[in-house]
């Protein structure tokens, strides 16, 4: 069995892996990428759309444009990498167990590793659709997949479920191919994805939005020939007398990602409710010298988003190595960050108390929309950050940047909540008290 | 003649004659309508191995559901097909149901089903099954109760049947049968067939199939039950958990599957349309209720499937074994639970029927080989052993489904064994690529590139499920430069 050691090993050659391995490469380390795909490049390769790089390069670029420069970028600090590799196992002393054809059976021993493996979208049964099980039901990254790389349309007629982002776009897609898409339906009273997607992929080619409504049967014993989608109330429980039927060979589902942490759990990281590990501020697992970033810790909206959060995890896991490798590790002083009223997750889930006074980055989504509110950091009952909204929705991830003055926390605080709450309640609470 | 025996109907029921006939110096073939063996009853029910207390004692199937348990063990000895004797559990959970264990556990025993017990000890029985509700009052325990996967059961049997000689023919739906002398002549789409004896073990078909021969004799009709899969992980179950039953089923059952996921259901549904394997609303509704009283704690937000599958139910209950007025013509029908479990029985049965019924003198083969090897995956593999099996081979290297970590090698190996798999599902089926928690989501591409390259079809033509059920409709244009890029080419130019 082939063994190496190395500084730091990336699972995973997206835009988060990429990212991660360039930063980490340029503070002096050891990488290896290990890649499960016979490219560089993950998920953005196929996703041949603009809109790309507004944030990092101030230019609108195609996903494999974007890509590329990383590709690129890696490619140039000559950074290693093991394409059609496997990672089987991650143990908690940092040793990688892969498997790749021309080498077979690897053993990595890394200082740190970097876990970068994206995620993974919902799947039919994930939502129990009742029905039939035809051929011509597919997510949307399958789709796409066959769409953009294979060279094949999978369908003539389209009904997509679930409004995110990739259904839309793939809506605009079919479109432009010559396919009909029938209706985009989804079961909440607003779209998953961004705006701009509703915008510039349903509304500008007349494609059928339907909201609170959901599939409730799928018909075709061999192909999809149609669903039937009925209405739901509050608990999206189907109305009686609401079904109708529409005529389709094709279901696109684009009811969610979840991060892909099989390996993470194995090597004994926890997740929180968003399905991504906890983690600190300086995005390290609570297994000492593993990191996460990009989609495999929080589903992004933006791809710009992930190289940002993977830069940080490629120099926090380098400072990790020349710092605290190998030394005793000193007892973690953590204040947990706890999301209150309206917020359906935060990360990092934990912040340490010596870096309170450096630039934090929180990243949370909220439960509901809500209009005028005003994001509050609590430390129990005192508020020591806000900032006012005029709209937020669960699709669009917020991101706080804020430094702690020392002096404003106490050297006891153990938590911190934070909540998005209405202008108005904040004032009626300032009243009482 | 082209054949000594016909066998029409390629599930568990069928394929378990074909290969305890294969045992006798016959020519032997089996017709299946579907794409491929294992496609209905068999490939959607619970896969539960009964220990044989539950059916009333008027019934054969009681007997046989006994016999069948018992023959399980040299069976998977000589076919290595998944199967563990995990132990059943029956669950009261009023005073008034221990009466009900009382009789079936005094009658099983009598009948000399091993090991029934009641307990009544909770702390034991939390032991047993920690998961179970604490509402439990009682437990009926089968300890040679089990589970099995019935499709890779039926695999193997096929398998083994190929190599001694059984000819397998798949999409050959049989659509007549005409006595002629001394035999019968088959006839299916593509071609026709002729054969001393016919054994009818058409499932949900079989009526039809009989009256084909000229016995109308019997009806079946469709008993659907819909099952939800949860992801593996999540939750663990030691045993089979079953609630008290009803007059129409074994009632909704929460458990374990051979591969470590944790399923609910069936309900019953008596349906008019023969081939309505829909799940609803209203059963996936009824099935979560059902469960979450045995066990309250089902990761109801991790399904990975919802499914459903027909039983096929005789007018008279009982399984119907018998040979028929048309003499040679033989009815396997109405094998609904514990049809998996007495499936062994029922080949024996019919062994049996063609001894003593229609007089045939069976000779045993000289080569007859009752092995079947196990498939190889990659998890029963240690790490040097897999280091090594890619030296061998480099595609124990390349790694398909992510989920369930299945390497080319493996899916090759599926399409490549007697009776193999030509389609995506058949893929699926036989070593398990596209069957975790992604569904195919990034697999299934790759599963369609190999099927394509080792089977010589276009990537346009394969298909989940056979006829009809194609994944592709056009091509795009040419992206990709691979083999097909000649292919483009030529239509570029036209």
């Amino acid at each position: 069995m082939k063994s190496l050691d190395i500084d730091i090993a990336v699972i995973g050659a997206g835009s988060a892996g990429l990212g991660a391995a360039i930063e980490a490469k340029k503070q002096g380390m050891d990488v290896l990428i290990l890649e499960r795909n016979d490219e560089l490049g993950g998920i953005t390769l196929q996703c041949i759309h603009n809109g790309f790089g507004l944030k990092i390069f101030k230019e609108d670029l195609t996903g494999p444009e974007y890509i590329q420069r990383f590709i690129d970028e890696a490619k140039e600090l000559k950074i290693p990498y093991k394409l059609d590799t496997m990672v089987i196992e991650i143990t908690e002393d940092k040793e990688i167990y892969a498997v790749n054809k021309k080498e077979g059976f690897l053993r990595i021993k890394a200082k740190a590793i970097i876990l970068s493996m994206g995620c993974r979208e919902k799947t039919r049964g994930a939502i129990n659709i009742p029905g039939f099980r035809p051929a011509g039901i597919y997510t949307a990254g399958q789709a796409q997949r066959f769409v953009n790389i294979e060279g094949y349309i999978p369908g003539k007629t389209f009904v997509i479920l679930g409004s995110g982002d990739i259904g839309m776009i793939m809506a605009r897609r079919l479109t432009w191919l010559g396919c009909e898409v029938k209706a985009v339906v989804e079961i909440k009273s607003y779209v998953s994805g961004l705006i701009r997607n509703q915008v510039q992929c349903l509304e500008d080619y007349n494609i059928p939005l339907i909201l609170n409504h959901t599939i409730t049967k799928i018909h075709g014993k061999e192909r999809v020939e149609g669903v039937t989608i009925s209405s739901v109330d509050q608990n999206w429980d189907r109305i009686v007398d609401s079904d109708q039927y529409i005529e389709c060979d094709s279901i696109l589902l684009s009811v969610g990602l979840v991060p892909e942490n099989e390996l993470t759990t194995k090597a004994g990281a926890e997740l929180s409710n968003n399905g991504g590990p906890i983690v600190d501020d300086n995005l390290e697992t609570i297994m000492d010298g593993i990191f996460a970033c990009g989609n495999v810790l929080q589903v992004h909206d933006l791809v710009d988003n992930v190289s940002e959060e993977a830069k940080r995890a490629g120099k926090n896991a380098a400072i990790y190595v020349k710092e605290r490798y190998g030394k005793e590790q000193i007892k973690k002083d953590h204040i947990k960050i706890i999301p209150g009223i309206n917020v359906g997750y935060v990360k990092p889930d934990y912040v340490n108390f010596s870096n309170l006074e450096n630039l934090l980055h929180f990243h949370l989504r909220v439960k509901e929309p809500d209009r005028d509110v005003i994001i509050v950091i609590k430390e129990v009952n005192k508020i020591v950050y806000q900032r006012v909204r005029s709209f937020v929705i669960p699709s669009e991830m917020i991101e706080v940047r804020t430094k702690f003055k020392l002096e404003i926390i106490s050297p006891n605080c153990r938590e911190l909540k934070i909540e998005v709450l209405p202008v108005s309640l904040l004032e009626v609470l300032d009243e009482v008290g | 003649m082209d054949y000594d025996v016909i066998i029409i109907g390629g599930g568990v029921t069928g394929c378990c004659i074909a290969r305890t006939l294969s045992r006798y110096d016959l020519k032997i073939c089996l017709l299946e309508k579907e794409s491929d063996i294992a496609s209905g009853t068999t490939k959607a029910n619970s896969g539960v191995i009964h220990a044989g207390y539950a059916a009333d004692r008027k019934y054969k199937k009681r007997k046989l559901c006994i016999r069948g348990n018992e023959l399980f063990d040299q069976a998977h000895k000589e076919l290595n097909f998944p199967f563990k004797r995990t132990g059943t559990l029956v669950v009261a959970l009023e005073e008034r149901q221990i009466r009900d264990l009382v009789y079936k556990r005094n009658y099983g025993t009598e009948d000399g089903v091993p090991g029934l017990e009641i307990i009544i000890d909770k702390n034991r029985i939390k032991r047993m099954e920690p998961q179970l509700t604490d509402k439990v009052i009682a437990v009926l325990h089968a300890p040679s109760g089990g589970i099995v996967s019935p499709y890779e059961l039926t695999f193997a049997l096929a398998e083994n049947a190929h190599i001694n000689g059984v000819e397998f023919f798949r999409e050959h739906e049989v659509i007549g049968i005409n006595k002629i002398v001394a035999g019968f002549e088959v006839e299916t789409k593509p071609k026709k067939f002729t054969s001393r004896i016919v054994i009818n073990a058409g499932g949900l078909f079989a009526a039809e199939v009989s009256r084909m021969a000229g016995a109308d004799t019997f009806e079946i009709y469709p008993r659907r039950g819909e099952y939800i899969l949860f992801d593996k992980g999540l939750i663990h179950l030691n045993k089979v958990l079953f609630p008290m039953p009803t007059r129409l089923s074994k009632g909704i059952l929460a458990s374990p599957t051979i591969h470590g996921h944790v399923f609910i259901g069936p309900n019953a549904d008596n349906i008019l349309d023969i081939d309505d394997i829909s799940t609803t609303t209203r059963g996936l509704k009824e099935i979560i209720s059902g469960g979450v009283m045995l066990v309250p704690n089902l990761p109801l937000n991790a399904a990975i499937r919802n499914f459903a599958g027909l039983r096929a139910v005789s007018n008279t209950i009982d399984f119907i074994i018998e040979a028929t007025e048309m003499v040679g013509f033989v009815n396997v029908a109405g094998i609904l639970s514990p049809g998996l479990t007495s499936t062994f029985a029922i080949a024996e049965e019919v062994v049996r029927i063609l001894i003593e019924d229609l007089g045939e003198e069976l000779k045993e083969k000289e080569k007859y080989n009752p092995y079947r090897p196990k498939p190889e995956h990659l998890s029963d593999f240690t790490k040097m052993k897999l280091n090594q099996k890619i030296m061998e081979n480099q595609a124990w290297g390349r790694i398909i489904c992510r989920c369930e970590t299945i390497p080319e090698a493996e899916i090759v190996d599926a399409i490549h064994r007697p009776v193999g798999a030509t389609t995506v599902d058949g893929v699926k089926f036989r070593c398990r690529a596209g069957m975790g928690r992604c569904q195919g989501g990034f697999c299934m591409p790759r599963v369609m590139e190999i099927l394509s390259r080792e089977l010589d079809i276009p990537y346009k033509e394969v298909t989940k499920r056979g006829k009809g059920s194609h994944y592709l409709v056009n091509k795009v244009l040419c992206i990709k430069l691979t083999e097909d890029s000649k292919e483009s080419k030529e239509v570029a130019e036209k």
